[in-house]
């Protein structure tokens, strides 16, 4: 059945896919922070279609949200729990990191929790150093979570719906700065796997490797490079773990050259664990270090001079590149 | 209540099987063939026993790192959890957990713990979960008065109770925190009383008296099947043994123990009540004594026979399909 397209924004394309997901399936359920009656705080919230006994607002409880997600999951339910900053992890570190996350193996595979954590990450919006993290670096150093970073409306809702489909506990994080950003999104049932990249441009001249709130940039950065004569070939990761190594090394078998861009700071961000897996996979593909374009390590600043120099942008991508193939 | 007596023997024999199972599983840590850390349960019998015999199998719990007494209560297996303590592949966990992460979804546990107070959060979720799904099963939290003061209880009471969950937060006060009396890491007595705070009905009962803990229990459970929401059980009782296996126990003198093992031992008190009764013999006791030492002693010889864990199980069951 050939299923049309429909234009939508980022934040209409999760609402999609979170009431496709709830409307198809009953032991789908939806708890957080204000995600009821409020609306939540940048929209996300399918409570007026679903009512209270599917989707209901928690105590400000991050531990005890994850331990709600863990519960329900190991009874065989599907909860969509809502994390609503990525910067909150810290509030449920143990749940994330020594409960969900080792379950399934301590058990010795006895448990599965399929549960789905909503969180948003990025900067941009003044929110200052403790609203604005990306911690996806956190997460993939834990094994036993999945997690997945849509850069557009239309992933957003397939891996939404992969994520809550999966039968583990998967973070699905959310870019707050692309809640308006509109895009042509399949309609009806609609799924992006998790674990595969996405080649949003081909080049042969630099492989560019970005997820979340840097994809765009690197766009927009791969549009200055053309205008010099230099194409770049952008790969939006759409999924930190499970990574798509594959896309990323045939892209730089094809280039010779890589850069990858994330908006979290320098040090042990997951650009230097795709920057290591090329340098020991794709060694002989290389014809220049592996460099990547992040934020400083420093916390996030709030007034907007500071986190616009804080965030990578296109003139910085653009000019990292030159230096590599000059 | 009135009690059965058959009700009561077969608590009697729980708790000596638990007592058994930790009295020999020491011996096989000191005699070095467990790995890791252990954590007794002996003296604390009555609190598993009573808790459990208030429960059925579909009921859910979460368990301590001090959980042997918690596991065999709920109707575990000891060879299965004596394998598992020595890491073989035929453990519960196929030797993957050890004694802290014993888990048996189909008898209800939702594992022990080696997190402090980290099954609380997981036991409310799992309590709504059964609300969600229409059931009138329960969930159990078991903790240590230790644990009462990790954000974990108070986050998990306080969203049990805002959501009328069917969760019972079990709190075995054994009077220390780890290594740590509890007079030097809580202000309060009794830890019932915080049951107030997220008003939720809070007790306080004698921890060693199996009979008690089973009445108290069963109080809160018949009222969280029908509806009526989440508890608070405190149970008062005393660790015979350290922390963990090889605690020199600096911060007590053995002889506080000593009035608990000869005047308040919760299996002698038992007995008791079983010969008083007359709904047991001497012979009766003893017999089940030695049943429970030849079931434990092949549990023993199992765990001791089974095969460690091949290499290719590193990798397994870290994500599943």
């Amino acid at each position: 059945m050939d299923m049309g397209v429909k234009t939508m924004s980022y934040r209409e394309a999760i609402l999609d896919g979170l009431t496709l997901e709830m409307k198809r399936d009953s032991k789908v359920f939806m708890a957080g922070e204000d995600v009821g009656i409020h609306g939540g705080p940048l929209g996300i919230s399918v409570w007026k279609e679903f009512g209270a006994e599917r989707v209901f607002d928690t105590p400000i409880s991050e531990m005890a949200i994850m331990g709600l997600g863990m519960g329900a999951a190991a009874l065989g339910l599907r909860p969509v729990v809502e994390i609503m900053f990525i910067d909150f992890i810290g509030c449920c570190g143990d749940e994330i990191v020594n409960q969900a996350a080792k379950m399934r193996y301590m058990f010795g595979g006895k448990v599965s929790l399929p549960m789905t954590v909503l969180t948003t990450s990025g900067a941009g919006i003044g929110a200052a150093a403790q609203h604005s993290q990306s911690l996806e670096a956190w997460l993939a150093h834990v094994p036993g979570l999945k997690t997945v970073m849509p850069s557009t409306p239309a992933d957003a809702k397939g891996l939404l719906v992969s994520a809550i489909r999966d039968n583990n506990p998967v973070f699905f994080v959310q870019n707050k700065t692309l809640y308006d950003q509109k895009g042509d999104v399949p309609e009806g049932e609609y799924l992006v796997p998790l674990g595969k990249a996405d080649i949003r441009r081909e080049g042969d001249d630099i492989t560019l490797v970005a997820w979340s709130g840097m994809v765009q940039r690197c766009l927009a950065a791969a549009d200055l490079l053309a205008e010099e004569g230099i194409k770049a070939e952008v790969i939006d990761l759409r999924s930190i773990v499970p990574l798509d190594k594959e896309a990323v090394l045939a892209s730089v078998a094809k280039t010779h050259r890589l850069v990858i861009v994330q908006e979290a700071p320098r040090t042990c961000g997951f650009a230097s664990e795709i920057a290591a897996i090329v340098a020991d996979e794709g060694f002989d593909l290389l014809d220049a270090p592996v460099r990547r374009v992040t934020a400083p390590d420093t916390p996030i600043p709030f007034t907007p001079s500071l986190e616009t120099l804080y965030l990578p942008d296109a003139e910085r991508i653009k000019a990292e590149v030159v230096a590599l193939l000059a | 209540m009135e009690m059965s007596a058959e009700k009561v023997l077969g608590m009697y024999r729980t708790m000596a099987l638990i007592r058994e199972f930790e009295e020999r599983a020491e011996a096989l840590f000191l005699g070095g063939e467990v790995p890791g850390f252990m954590h007794m349960y002996i003296g604390e019998e009555a609190i598993a026993t009573g808790v459990m015999a208030a429960l059925r199998t579909d009921d859910l719990i979460t368990s301590t790192h001090r959980g042997h007494g918690h596991l065999i209560a709920k109707g575990g297996d000891v060879k299965l959890m004596m394998a598992e303590i020595l890491g073989k592949s035929t453990g519960y966990c196929k030797g993957k957990g050890g004694s802290m992460h014993i888990a048996e979804p189909d008898l209800g546990i939702l594992g022990a713990n080696g997190i402090v107070g980290a099954g609380m959060p997981i036991a409310a979720g799992a309590a709504f979960g059964c609300k969600y799904l229409k059931s009138d099963r329960v969930s159990v939290a078991m903790f240590g008065d230790g644990a009462s003061n990790r954000g974990t209880f108070h986050e998990s009471l306080n969203l049990a109770a805002v959501l009328c969950l069917p969760a019972i937060f079990v709190c075995e006060n054994n009077g220390f925190g780890e290594g740590t009396r509890q007079c030097f890491h809580q202000k309060i007595t009794d830890v019932s009383v915080r049951a107030a705070g997220y008003d939720v009905p809070g007790r306080t009962v004698d921890g060693n008296d199996v009979v008690a803990v089973y009445e108290a229990m069963d109080e809160f459970v018949t009222r969280a099947r029908n509806g009526g929401g989440p508890a608070l059980l405190e149970l008062k009782t005393w660790r015979y043994r350290g922390h963990y296996v090889g605690d020199a126990e600096y911060y007590r003198e053995a002889s506080e123990t000593v009035p608990w093992m000869e005047e308040r031992d919760p299996i002698n008190r038992c007995a008791e009540l079983l010969l008083t009764k007359k709904w047991a013999t001497q012979a009766d006791l003893d017999r089940m004594g030695a049943d429970v030492k030849a079931e434990v002693e092949e549990a023993v010889e199992f765990a001791r026979k089974s095969p460690f864990p091949g290499p290719e199980e590193l990798m397994t069951d870290v994500l599943a399909d």
